[in-house]
């Protein structure tokens, strides 16, 4: 949001009075002159080690054999026992071992993949090798050829945007996809293993498929509409057949023979159209004072809420991702979500009323389950959700679910955030309670917490 | 998995041949094997080794981060492992020459694992063969103890990077003074010490015995201390406490967990002794690997392209050779490659030695043109490099051998990063072509785990305390809880560690060029009853 906009939304509120006691904390995020760039740079998978002696090694340099493709694909059989395990583990008094959700991030140029897999790391003293190198560079490394000291010998850009924007569908579908592969796996450990609540079992699924009827069947004989091209080619191969055709130059339509099962007719058909179930509404504040673990935290948990809806929809889920501050905008996949740097003030109204903008527009209330999980860290500038609520409360009429999780720092008092206040204040969470779920926690929370805080944002 | 094709094998017993005519040494025997992909996503976990114990986080993904190989400092993925008979790995649809390639890579691992000194302790051993019966032992346990099996080896691991590889290659080349204990703590301790005898008594007692030994060799000294004892019965007390207090320190924390640690040393922990000291001999095993990687993909590399271009069998295949070794010995514009710069320091080794390089004359001359034009003919070249390859780890390696001719040659620098705020992208550029810079640069890179020391002193009341001598940089605080708990759980009472945190200030965004603030300070942190706190020094 533009300094202007952001600053008359700012004085309206002061002139209300409406800013008491945050004014602080308003104003720092006032005078927040960032961008929403993508990235931390120091997250940059794509950037070449510059000092990696390890990783090089014979099958990969000699023969072309890459270790490391398939562990993936031969551990999936076993994760249930490396679960069970792992559940054992915290029985015996020692912490989880398995970690899910955990994003790693491959992909060679503009692929990015988002793959999440279940994994585990060996713990070990060892120096921390992160430890001063600065963001920029990676603490320096070898190089090779021409070039005086100083000299800039090649760039890369920061985050390679996929090419070819205006294709539309064609490039990030691939990401998107290895996404799902790997994220409905995680669906079924998590609804299995960390017994998260199976939707199915509710019995208010609705079907998979709807039918739509078409004119797309061809029936011979009869029907409801004519296909004079069909029907005419089928009168020529029988003509040919009955030897009445004698120069293929020389057509005199006059002299055709037509039986009746030459008449070609489409004939009104049931066709089974697939339909995604779940349209699901990731949003998240990307104000300034979302820096750091808080972030972190509810994009870790929007991915696990995904995986487990991925699973309990059979892969019928389409997501949509939303950012706000002061000031509301779609993302197009989930590697911007993610990766947008937090700055700005907070205004969570805004947010909710594009989600109604999007779902009036496309009026996609009547085809979906619409779910949507907003993470926050409690801090919103209209601190008695003057505007908050009437826009969810308009969410309320549409909505199977409304996930709130707010990721309070480490600094405030439990329980006094701004959203938390207005929502209790609202009584929303008792009137609706089947649709509005609310969740705080501290911003540095370990992920049992997270589950847990799934269950109860998702729990019937 | 399988042997290679008796066909193969014979081109393979011939590349041998050629290899020893040039001077490579190495036992005669070895196995070569041909895999698939799926061979190796089992046995890439386990280090290619087939005979590896089961570890359950063997089947996880493990998190690939960076620096990952401080935590697996066993340098995987190697395509061929040091035991005997040696064994490579084949791609199974390689073409024969280059199978010729690879085997002659394979030669020079194979004659670096067997000649060069740092893996000496590796040198009697099938590890093959140990892997199995530690396998077989541990998979015996497992039935027995069930689970916490798997938790001893995960403990275990979490400190088998702190061996202590050096003390165990040192024992190795430890020569005997030809005295026993005993006869040096009389002597050297006994008589000045305790008895405080004068010169000439002590003189006197040292001829009583050379004379008990000339009498009879085998059992002078026995009876010279029989005589002693009688003498003085404190002496047999004497040095039993002596030996108690000055015993040879536990080499490291693993050891001195076996040793020491009351819960391991109940009778029915006993059995966990076995597995941590299979964690800790399987971790020493691989320690000169990672240590040793530079020389050892150089050297391999150095054979490979000598043999292979000799070789007349293989005529016809010169330009898909090229092609494939080019990727593998060409410099990266930005990056490092092992095997390169491993390569171009041999061959620049073996080039200064042949004009005489490495003498004092070469040292003494100060005039750039002569020392260019410096060549004595010495055709030492080849024997120098060979004495290298024996005696050399890659520290050693670089910190004598990457000098400013090489630098310069080589057209080497040190190359870094930073970010363009305006246009945002990342710039690479030369940061400096000083030998020194780089040689620092590549310091940096190597593999170096943190030096983290039993005090006994300070362990009192049954508290294990660790001392993390500090070098530069913190330890990963992630880490710290689940390692210092599986000790707690060895150690079976509370564990302390002392270490550094640095405290960092970010340079201001506004000054260019400052260099952000680091304050250290001692903190230690406690583990007890699998809680953690920490407390500053």
């Amino acid at each position: 949001m533009s300094r202007e906009r952001r600053e008359t939304y700012f004085r309206q509120l002061q002139q209300q009075g409406r800013l008491t006691g945050q004014l602080e904390a308003a104003r720092q995020e006032l005078q927040d002159e960032r961008l929403h760039l993508p990235a931390e740079p120091k997250c940059d998978h794509k950037l070449l080690p510059l000092a990696d002696l390890y990783s090089s090694n014979d099958f990969a340099m000699l023969q072309n054999l890459e270790p490391g493709k398939g562990p993936l694909l031969s551990s999936i059989r076993s994760i249930d026992d490396l679960l069970e395990r792992d559940r054992l583990r915290e029985q015996d008094g020692f912490p989880r071992k398995i970690k899910v959700g955990k994003l790693v991030k491959p992909g060679r140029g503009s692929q990015d993949k988002v793959v999440v897999v279940p994994t585990t790391v060996e713990e070990k003293f060892i120096h921390d090798n992160r430890f001063l190198q600065q963001e920029e560079s990676g603490g320096g490394g070898g190089g090779h050829g021409e070039g005086e000291e100083g000299e800039v010998i090649g760039e890369q850009p920061v985050h390679q945007e996929g090419e070819g924007e205006g294709s539309g569908a064609g490039q990030g579908e691939g990401g998107s996809h290895e996404m799902d592969a790997t994220a409905y796996d995680l669906g079924r450990i998590l609804t299995e293993k960390f017994q998260l609540p199976n939707l199915k079992e509710k019995g208010k699924k609705r079907s998979l498929t709807r039918y739509v009827y078409d004119l797309t069947d061809k029936n011979r004989g009869f029907g409801q509409v004519l296909d004079k091209k069909a029907t005419l080619r089928q009168i020529v191969k029988t003509n040919i057949a009955l030897d009445n055709l004698p120069d293929v130059s020389d057509i005199d339509p006059t002299r055709f023979l037509i039986a009746p099962r030459d008449k070609i007719y489409r004939i009104l058909s049931r066709e089974k159209d697939y339909e995604s179930q779940a349209l699901v509404f990731f949003i998240r504040d990307y104000s300034g004072s979302m820096a750091g673990k808080a972030t972190e935290l509810v994009v870790t948990q929007h991915i696990l809420i995904y995986s487990w809806l991925l699973y309990q929809y059979g892969g019928q889920v389409e997501t949509r991702f939303l950012l706000h501050d002061t000031e509301a905008t779609e993302v197009k996949d989930f590697y911007t979500y993610y990766n947008s740097r937090v700055a700005g003030g907070t205004q969570v109204a805004a947010g909710y009323r594009l989600i109604n903008k999007i779902v009036e527009e496309e009026s996609l209330a009547a085809d979906y389950n619409i779910y949507v999980f907003h993470g926050t860290d409690g801090d919103d500038w209209d601190r008695e959700g003057r505007e908050t609520l009437p826009e969810l409360k308009k969410m309320l009429d549409y909505a199977s679910r409304i996930g709130i999780t707010i990721a309070e720092h480490n600094y405030a008092s439990p329980g006094g955030t701004e959203v938390e206040n207005y929502l209790k204040r609202s009584g929303l969470l008792e009137q609706a309670e089947d649709l509005l779920r609310l969740d705080s926690m501290k911003e540095d929370v370990p992920e049992e917490r997270l589950i847990e805080g799934i269950r109860k944002l998702v729990s019937e | 998995m399988q042997l290679i094709d008796q066909k193969t094998k014979r081109i393979m017993e011939g590349c041998k041949e050629r290899a020893r005519d040039q001077g490579l040494s190495f036992e005669d025997e070895t196995l070569e094997y041909v895999v698939s992909n799926r061979d190796m996503i089992e046995l890439m976990p386990k280090n290619m080794i087939p005979t590896l114990y089961d570890y359950w986080v063997h089947d996880v993904e493990v998190l690939r981060e960076q620096g990952k190989y401080e935590l697996y400092p066993s340098n995987p993925y190697e395509t061929v492992i040091n035991t005997r008979p040696a064994i490579s790995f084949y791609n199974d649809n390689n073409p024969d020459w280059l199978n010729v390639m690879i085997f002659y890579h394979v030669i020079g691992h194979i004659d670096f694992f067997q000649n060069n000194l740092y893996f000496r302790h590796t040198w009697d051993d099938d590890l093959t063969g140990q892997a199995l019966a530690d396998k077989r032992l541990i998979a015996r346990l497992r039935s027995e103890h069930g689970r916490w099996v798997d938790y001893v080896i995960e403990f275990a691991r979490g400190i088998d990077n702190l061996v202590g590889y050096f003390s165990e290659l040192g024992k190795l080349n430890r020569t005997e003074s030809g005295c026993s204990a005993r006869v040096d703590y009389y002597f050297d301790y006994f008589l000045q010490a305790v008895k405080q005898l004068k010169i000439s008594d002590y003189v006197k007692q040292i001829e009583e015995f050379n004379q008990a030994l000339k009498e009879d060799r085998e059992r002078g000294e026995q009876n010279f201390f029989a005589e002693v004892i009688k003498k003085s019965p404190e002496f047999a007390a004497a040095f039993e406490k002596y030996r108690q207090k000055y015993q040879a320190p536990s080499v490291d924390l693993l050891q001195y967990l076996i040793d020491q640690s009351v819960f391991l040393n109940r009778e029915e922990n006993k059995w966990m002794q076995s597995v941590i000291e299979i964690v800790r001999s399987t971790s020493i095993y691989f320690q000169p690997q990672i240590r040793t990687k530079i020389m050892n993909e150089g050297w391999a590399s150095y054979w490979h392209e000598t043999l292979f271009l000799q070789d007349d069998r293989i005529r016809g295949h010169e330009v898909d050779f090229a092609r494939v070794n080019a990727a593998v010995t060409s410099m990266p514009r930005v990056g490092l490659n092992p095997y390169a710069l491993g390569m171009r320091l041999f061959y620049g080794l073996e080039e200064n030695a042949e004009r005489g390089c490495y003498s004092y004359d070469f040292d003494r001359l100060h005039d750039i043109e002569a020392r260019k034009k410096y060549h004595r003919n010495t055709a030492a070249g080849r024997d120098f490099i060979f004495k290298v390859r024996e005696n050399f780890s890659d520290f050693t390696f670089i910190n004598s051998f990457v000098d400013q001719d090489f630098v310069d040659r080589n057209k080497l620098f040190v190359a870094d990063r930073r970010l363009n705020k305006e246009r945002m992208v990342w710039e690479y550029y030369v940061k400096s072509r000083k030998s020194e810079d780089y040689r620092q640069m590549l310091f940096a890179s190597l593999y170096h785990p943190p030096r983290i020391e039993v005090v006994p002193e300070q362990s009192t009341d049954g508290i294990l305390y660790l001392n993390h001598r500090q070098e530069g940089k913190p330890l990963v605080k992630e880490y710290l809880a689940n390692t210092l708990l599986g000790i707690e759980y060895l150690w079976g009472a509370p564990v302390a560690l002392e270490t550094s945190d640095a405290e960092v200030k970010p340079a201001s965004e506004t000054e260019e060029e400052t260099e952000p603030q680091v304050s250290w300070s001692r903190v230690r942190y406690h583990m007890k009853k699998r809680r953690l706190s920490r407390e500053k020094v």
